[in-house]
C-alpha cells in the first residue's frame, strides 16, 4: 500500500511539543498580560491542534489531496460563520439610526 | 495468497476497484463527516463570542469559578489519549492486532477519566450553587450575565462529553475486533477513521480549554 | 442497445433481482434506495399539500371562519416544515441524485451504500416523529422557529418538531458526504471532472452546501429544544440571551438551504434542455462553476432573512449588496440554458416543457429576488405576500418543476416504461396555469400590504385571494395527475428502450431498467459530455 507508516519517535516528539504547550497555555494564565492574554492562549491552542492534524490525523503524509482542501474548507466556513455574525454584532450602532 | 491479503480480499466492498480506493473513500468520508463536527460545534463558539464580547467581565467572573486544575488535568488526559490513538492506528498500519487493542483500550480508559473527572467537576459546580436558573447560588455582580457564562459552559462541555461518549464506545469497539485480529497492512480503514474522529474530538477540548478555563489572570 | 430482443423490464434488472419486503429494507443499492426516497417524499408532499389546501380554503374568505388563528398558525407552520425540511431538500437528490449519480460517474454504486441506507432510515424516523406531531397537535411557531416564542412561549410540540428536523437534517448530511465523495473517488477512467454531466456539477455544490449548512441549523434547534426543556437562557432576553443570535444560525442554514432546494432542479433542467434541443449545454465551464458559485456565494447572504429584526443597518448593507452578488451565477445559467436552445432541434416533450417552466418561473422568482434584496424594498414587503410569491416562484415554479421533469425523462430509465406523453403534456399545462393563478395575484397582494400568516384580512384584500385559492385547486389537479398516470404506466406504459431521447449520458448507455450493478462492465468514457455524435438519431414522434 502507497501508505506512510509515521515513525515511533514522530509520535513521541509530537507529544512532548503537545505537553510544553499545556505547560506554556497553563503557566502563562496565571500571568497578566492584558490584551494579549487571548490572542497568545489562542495562538497556542491552534499550534496544537495544527499538531494533531498534522501529525496524529496523518494530513501531513496524506497523499491525498482532496483532504487539504475539506480540511481547510471546514476551518474557513467556521471563520465564515462566526466572522460575519459579528459584524452584526460588532457594528451595531455604527450609523446613527435609530434603534440600530 | 498471503494470509492478510485473503483477510484483505474478504474485506474489499464490491463496487471498489482496489483496497486503496476503498482506503482512500473511507478516510474522505470521515473528514466530510468531521467538517460538519466543525461547523456544529461551531454554532456554539458562535453564542461564546458574541455573549463575551457583550459581557467580557461576567466572563472572567465565570471563569474564575471553573476549576483550573481538573480542567488541565483533563487537557493533558485527552492529549496523552490522542497519542496512544495515534500509535494504535500505526499499531494496525503494521499488522500488530493486540498492541492496537491494547493502545485503543488505554485511550478509551483515558476517555473514561475525562469522563469521571468532569463528573466530579460538575458536582462541585452543583455544590457550589453554579448552576444557572432556580440553583443558582454564587454571589457575584451581573449575575444575569454570569449565569449565561455557565449556559454556554454547560452545553458546550455536555456536548463534548457526549462526543467523548461516543469515541470511547467507537474505540472500546475496533479494540474488540482488533483483539480478533481483524486488521492488517492492507485492511485497517475503521482504525484509522475512528482515530480521527477521536483527535477531532481533543481539538475541539484544545479550544474549549483556554477559552473557558483560562480566561483573564488570575492571583498565582 | 437493441442487440437482444427481450425487453430489459422483462430480463434481470435491479426491480426483480430479488424479491421479498426485506430485498427492499436491507436493499444496499441505490437505485431501491431512491425508491424507497420517492414513495416517502410523495406521502410527505400530499402531507403538505393538505396543510396548504386548509390554508387557501381559510383564505377564501376574508373573516377567519375556517379554522381559529391557532389552527391557522399550526397549518402553515406544518405546511412550510414538512414542505421545506421533508419534501424539498431530499426531492431530486434522494431520488434522482442516488439513482443516477453512480451511474452518471460510470460506477457499480456510491461510495457509501449502507450509509446511504441509513440516510433513507434517518429520513424515515424524522418524518415519522413528524407525522406523529402532526396528529398529536402539531406546531405553530412557524418553519422558522424564531425565538423566544419557540423556546418559552409556544404551547406545542416544538421539541418533537425540532427533534425530526434534527434527524432529516442528518439523513440530508449523509446524502450530501455520499455524493461529494463518490464524485471525487469513483469515476470511472476517462470521466475527468470536465466530461461529467452538469446534473453531477449541480449535485456536487449541492452536497457541499448540505455538509457545511446543515450544521448551523442542527446547532439552532438543538438549543431551542434546551431551552424548551431545562430553560436555558441562550436565547431568552428576560436571562440575558438574544434572539438574533438563534437567527444567524438558523439563516445560516436556511438560505443555503433554498439552493440545496433549487441547484439539482437547475442540474436537472440543463440535461433535458440539452436533451431536447440536441444541442450541447452553451457555455459547459460557465455553467459548473457558476453552481459552484452559487453554493459558495449562498453562505455570504443570510442575514438578509433579517433586515428588520433588528441587525445593525451597517450590516444589513453588507448583506443586501452580497444579496446581488449570488443573483449573477443564476443569471449565467439562464443565459446559458436559452443560447443551448438556440438554433437547436427543439421538441417539446413533457420534460422539455417542464424544463421551460422552469426557466420562466424561476427567472420571474429570481428577479423578485432581487427587489427584496434591496433594502428599501424589503422593508415595506417583508412578512408580506410578495415574500411568499417571490419564494414560491422558486420552489414550486423552479424546483418541483424541475423535479417532475426529471421524474419523467429519467422514468424510462427507472421503470423500463413510457409515461403517456398525451396525459404528461396535459398536466404540465394544468400545473403551469395553476401555479400562476395562484401566486402571481401574491404579488400583488403582498404589495398592497397583506402580511403573510394571518388568517384574516381587509375585505379589500378578497377578490385577490379568490383568484390565489381557485388557482391552487388547479395546481392540485394538476399534481395529482402524473400520481395516476405514472403508476398506470408501471403496468400498462409502452415499454421502454434503453435510451428513448437520445440522451448523452452514461445512464442511457445501459439497460431501462439498469442491472443491479449497473454496467455489464465498467465504461472507459472517450468522449466529451453532450456529444450527440455518439448516440443515434431519435425519431421525432414527440
Amino acid at each position: 500500500m502507497a501508505e506512510h507508516v509515521v515513525p515511533q519517535k514522530t509520535y513521541l516528539w509530537v507529544w512532548v511539543a503537545l505537553m510544553l504547550l499545556m505547560l506554556a497555555t497553563a503557566g502563562l494564565s496565571r500571568v497578566n498580560l492584558g490584551e494579549w492574554s487571548t490572542p497568545v492562549a489562542l495562538a497556542i491552542a491552534v499550534t496544537k491542534a495544527l499538531l494533531v492534524v498534522l501529525f496524529f490525523m496523518h494530513v501531513r503524509y496524506e497523499s491525498q489531496k482532496m483532504t487539504w482542501v475539506v480540511v481547510i474548507a471546514g476551518f474557513f466556513w467556521l471563520f465564515l460563520m462566526l466572522g460575519l455574525t459579528m459584524t452584526d454584532y460588532l457594528s451595531r450602532g455604527y450609523l446613527g439610526v435609530a434603534g440600530h | 495468497m498471503h494470509d492478510s491479503q485473503v483477510i484483505a480480499g474478504e474485506h474489499l466492498r464490491p463496487h471498489f476497484a482496489d483496497m486503496e480506493q476503498q482506503r482512500e473513500t473511507a478516510t474522505l468520508g470521515m473528514w466530510v463527516f468531521l467538517v460538519t463536527e466543525i461547523i456544529f460545534f461551531g454554532g456554539l463558539f458562535a453564542a461564546y463570542l458574541v455573549y463575551r464580547s457583550a459581557h467580557y467581565d461576567a466572563w472572567l467572573i465565570g471563569s474564575e469559578h471553573m476549576s483550573f486544575w481538573i480542567g488541565t488535568i483533563n487537557t493533558v488526559i485527552l492529549l496523552c489519549s490522542s497519542l496512544f490513538v495515534a500509535l494504535a492506528v500505526r499499531a494496525a498500519q503494521l499488522g500488530q492486532n493486540k498492541m492496537c487493542a491494547l493502545l485503543l483500550g488505554i485511550a478509551a480508559a483515558m476517555g473514561l477519566l475525562f469522563l469521571g473527572l468532569k463528573g466530579v467537576e460538575y458536582h462541585q459546580h452543583f455544590v457550589e450553587g453554579a448552576v444557572p436558573g432556580s440553583l443558582w447560588r454564587l454571589q457575584v455582580p451581573d449575575a444575569t450575565s454570569v449565569q449565561m457564562f455557565f449556559y454556554i459552559y454547560y452545553v458546550m462541555t455536555g456536548l463534548h462529553a457526549l462526543h467523548v461518549t461516543i469515541g470511547v464506545v467507537l474505540l472500546l469497539i475496533i479494540a474488540w475486533y482488533a483483539l480478533k485480529g481483524r486488521y492488517s497492512p492492507q485492511y485497517h480503514n475503521p482504525v484509522e477513521i475512528s482515530g480521527l474522529y477521536w483527535h477531532f474530538v481533543d481539538i475541539v477540548w484544545i479550544f474549549l480549554y483556554p477559552l473557558l478555563y483560562l480566561i483573564g489572570h488570575k492571583k498565582a | 442497445m437493441g442487440t437482444l430482443t427481450t425487453p430489459a423490464v422483462e430480463r434481470e434488472n435491479y426491480l426483480n433481482a430479488d424479491y421479498g419486503i426485506k430485498s427492499w429494507l436491507l436493499t444496499t443499492d441505490h437505485k431501491r434506495i431512491a425508491l424507497l426516497y420517492l414513495i416517502s417524499i410523495t406521502a410527505m408532499f400530499l402531507i403538505g399539500g393538505f396543510a396548504a389546501t386548509l390554508i387557501r380554503i381559510e383564505l377564501l374568505t376574508p373573516a377567519g371562519d375556517f379554522m381559529s388563528s391557532d389552527t391557522y398558525n399550526k397549518m402553515f407552520s406544518i405546511h412550510g416544515i414538512v414542505m421545506v425540511f421533508f419534501f424539498l431538500v431530499p426531492s431530486i437528490p434522494a431520488v434522482l441524485g442516488n439513482f443516477l449519480i453512480p451511474m452518471m460517474v460510470g460506477a457499480k454504486d456510491l461510495a457509501f451504500p449502507k450509509i446511504n441506507l441509513l440516510s433513507w432510515y434517518l429520513y424515515m424516523a424524522g418524518a415519522g416523529l413528524m407525522v406523529y406531531v402532526v396528529l398529536t397537535g402539531g406546531v405553530d411557531t412557524g418553519w422558522t422557529f424564531y425565538t423566544p416564542f419557540s423556546s418559552t412561549y409556544s404551547n406545542t410540540h416544538v421539541i418533537g418538531a425540532v427533534v425530526a428536523i434534527f434527524i432529516a437534517g442528518f439523513s440530508s448530511i449523509l446524502t450530501g458526504l455520499n455524493f461529494i465523495v463518490t464524485i471525487h473517488r469513483m469515476r470511472a477512467p476517462g470521466m475527468t471532472w470536465s466530461r461529467l454531466p452538469l446534473f453531477c456539477w449541480s449535485h456536487y455544490a449541492t452536497a457541499v452546501i448540505m455538509v457545511l449548512a446543515t450544521p448551523s441549523v442542527a446547532i439552532a434547534l438543538t438549543l431551542v429544544g434546551l431551552e424548551r426543556a431545562f430553560h436555558i437562557g441562550i436565547f431568552d432576553p428576560r436571562l440575558g440571551g438574544d434572539p438574533l443570535l438563534f437567527q444567524h444560525l438558523f439563516w445560516f442554514y436556511s438560505h443555503p438551504a433554498v439552493y440545496i432546494m433549487v441547484l439539482p432542479s437547475m442540474g436537472v433542467v440543463s440535461e433535458v434542455v440539452s436533451t431536447f434541443s440536441r444541442k450541447r449545454v452553451f457555455g459547459y465551464a460557465f455553467v459548473a462553476l457558476a453552481s459552484i458559485a452559487i453554493a459558495v456565494l449562498g453562505f455570504l447572504v443570510w442575514a438578509h432573512h433579517m433586515f428588520v429584526a433588528g441587525i445593525s443597518a451597517y450590516a444589513a448593507m453588507v448583506f443586501s449588496i452580497l444579496s446581488y452578488f449570488v443573483a449573477v451565477p443564476s443569471a449565467i445559467k439562464v443565459f446559458n440554458w436559452t443560447a443551448t436552445m438556440y438554433k437547436g432541434s427543439i421538441s417539446l416533450s413533457t420534460p422539455m416543457l417542464y424544463a421551460l417552466g422552469f426557466i420562466g418561473l424561476f427567472t420571474m422568482g429570481g428577479m423578485t429576488g432581487l427587489f427584496v434584496a434591496s433594502l428599501g424594498v424589503d422593508v415595506h414587503v417583508h412578512d408580506t405576500y410578495f415574500i411568499i410569491a417571490h419564494f414560491h416562484y422558486i420552489m414550486v415554479g423552479g424546483a418541483v418543476m424541475g423535479y417532475l421533469a426529471g421524474v419523467h425523462f429519467w422514468w424510462p430509465k427507472i421503470s423500463g416504461r413510457m409515461y403517456p406523453e398525451v396525459w404528461g403534456k396535459l398536466a404540465a399545462g394544468i400545473i403551469f396555469a395553476g401555479f400562476n393563478l395562484t401566486f402571481f395575484p401574491q404579488f400583488v397582494l403582498g404589495y398592497l400590504g397583506m402580511p403573510r400568516r394571518y388568517h384574516a384580512y381587509p375585505p379589500e384584500f378578497q377578490v385577490l385571494n379568490v383568484l390565489s385559492s381557485a388557482g391552487a385547486s388547479i395546481l392540485a389537479v394538476g399534481y395529482i395527475l402524473p400520481l395516476i398516470y405514472m403508476l398506470w404506466s408501471l403496468r400498462y406504459g409502452e415499454v421502454a428502450v434503453d435510451n428513448p431521447w437520445g440522451a448523452t449520458g452514461l445512464e442511457w448507455r445501459t439497460a431501462s431498467p439498469p442491472p443491479t450493478e449497473n454496467f455489464v462492465e465498467t465504461p472507459v468514457v472517450t468522449w466529451e459530455a453532450y456529444d450527440y455524435s455518439t448516440v443515434p438519431e431519435v425519431p421525432v414522434a414527440r
